[in-house]
């Protein structure tokens, strides 16, 4: 249990904890964007963009996540696409987790009653301001739950980066694993430092809850 | 419902809206084709489609291999979605125990496999445990991990039964074994099974992190294949890619299928049996 302060490893848990929430603040940024650009595709008047997105949503929700990686890792320097292994690492965390917030807010859409968008399109709204006016900002309150769900298992779904040279929490276990250090020790700390990202990460969803409870 | 949204959301159009979505149809169509074209051309740039790259899956002997990692992920898969059913009914079992110290435990088991990756546990056993046994690892790990999402299925649709049910089975002197095995667990399953086969399809995508254990299933062999085959185009890692996604993409496809035929039929059959007002 002590390997965490001998030599050096400390600074590097505490780089590796860092990264880790750092790669998983900024997928979840840009999955949160696409995934509401995806949803709005997916509901438009436009039948070509609706055909877009769902072929796009099923494509990346029936992937592996680790060969989404593998794609982007090996693939895309081949088409002389030179980025460090971090951005790429964000390209496919997003655009996987991307896809799940599209789900999730569509089925959101689904549970917002009639009247509401009626009552919109009454007063002169187009489809634009409809769905993010009145629609949108029910429908994310509708599902909250299945949100955070996504959310923190982003930062869980991180732990493959590590695996394609993006120096976080799994590199770190790696790196410790190879170094020769008792293997149950390390996963110790590595539990913990997850169990703390992932409550952390509740509990922002429990108080953005709370903040946007309306009462009905 | 697709159609319910596609209606509310806009109006039915008159002439100038027609007008409207039709032009942004096309543009939309015309961005789509030049985004398809611009993929194909980048490809294509960089000597993707050149028949040097795709000469290596001619051969037999790379079928045979891509075949054989398939039949390895399939595995995997087999057992993994097995135990985890088998541990999710037993953990389940003990979260609804009416013995405090079970139901803890239980929770805690639980609780912790869910919110740890299941990379850093697969790694973990793959070097402490099973060595030279990847195969091992990767259906432990998942196991635990998917094991513990399907107790809290099963326990949600166990939960979910109308109360009647269990008071009813009570009532007629049946004991708590009676009523969770013949009267509760069977409605449960019927009712959950889509999630229990959502459960499978994450199952079956993540028996690819066998890739970083370096366990011969589908998407490891497509590396080897990718960076064993030197060609004068270079390594073919692309076409291994478009080569195997479509194999995840068509196993996952297959099994939301069958959820969903899953669930349309017992929607049928739960509209027949129940009378008017349930």
């Amino acid at each position: 249990m002590g390997i965490l302060f001998e030599d050096g490893n400390f600074a590097l848990f505490r780089d590796g904890f860092l990264r880790t929430v750092e790669l998983s603040a900024i997928s979840a940024v840009l999955a949160m964007l696409l995934g509401i650009v995806l949803a709005a595709f997916r509901v438009s008047p436009v039948p070509a963009l609706r055909a877009f997105g769902t072929v796009w949503v099923n494509t990346f929700r029936n992937t592996p996540l680790t060969l989404l990686f593998f794609a982007v890792v090996f693939g895309l320097p081949r088409l002389d696409v030179h980025l460090e292994p971090f951005t790429f690492a964000v390209l496919a965390l997003s655009a996987y987790s991307g896809s799940f917030v599209c789900e999730v807010l569509r089925s959101g859409i689904n549970t917002v009653p009639l009247g509401q968008a009626e009552a919109a399109r009454s007063l002169g709204m187009n489809f634009g301001q409809t769905l993010g006016l009145v629609i949108l900002p029910q429908a994310v309150r509708a599902v909250m739950g299945p949100m955070s769900s996504i959310f923190i298992a982003l930062p869980r779904n991180s732990a493959v980066a590590g695996a394609f040279s993006v120096p976080e929490l799994f590199n770190v276990q790696a790196t410790l694993t190879d170094k020769g250090y008792a293997i149950f020790g390390i996963f110790f700390w590595i539990a913990i430092a997850y169990l703390i990202i992932s409550f952390g990460v509740q509990q922002l969803f429990s108080f953005a809850e709370k903040r946007l409870a309306v009462a009905r | 419902m697709s159609t319910r949204t596609a209606s509310v959301l806009y109006d039915a159009t008159g002439p100038k809206a027609r007008m409207r979505y039709r032009a942004f149809g096309l543009l939309s169509l015309a961005a789509i084709a030049a985004l398809l074209w611009f993929v194909y051309s980048r490809l294509d740039e960089a000597g993707q489609f050149s028949p040097d790259l795709w000469a290596p899956f001619e051969y037999a002997k790379v079928q045979q291999r891509i075949v054989d990692g398939v039949l390895e992920t399939l595995k995997v898969f087999g057992l993994a979605a097995l135990f985890s059913i088998t541990l999710g009914a037993l953990l389940a079992a003990g979260r609804l125990s009416d013995h405090r110290p079970v139901r803890a435990v239980c929770t805690a088991v639980v609780q912790f496999f869910r919110a740890m990756p299941l990379l850093i546990m697969i790694f973990a056993l793959y070097r402490a445990v099973f060595g030279a046994e990847p195969f091992w690892a990767l259906v432990i790990g998942l196991t635990l991990y998917n094991g513990a999402v399907q107790a809290e299925i099963i326990r949600s649709g166990v939960n979910a039964v109308p109360r009647g049910q269990a008071e009813a089975a009570y009532a007629l002197g049946l004991r708590k074994t009676s009523v969770m095995t013949t009267i509760l667990v069977p409605q449960a399953v019927r009712s959950m099974l889509p999630a229990i086969i959502g459960q499978l399809v994450v199952t079956l995508k993540d028996t690819s992190l066998g890739y970083i254990i370096a366990f011969h299933e589908l998407l490891y062999v497509g590396k080897l294949i990718a960076s064993n085959t030197s060609t004068p185009e270079g390594y073919p890692y692309i076409p291994v890619v478009l080569v195997i996604a479509p194999i995840y993409i068509g196993l996952c496809l297959a099994l939301t299928a069958l959820a969903k035929w899953i669930e349309a039929r017992g929607r049928r059959g739960t509209n027949r049996r129940t009378p008017a007002a349930a």
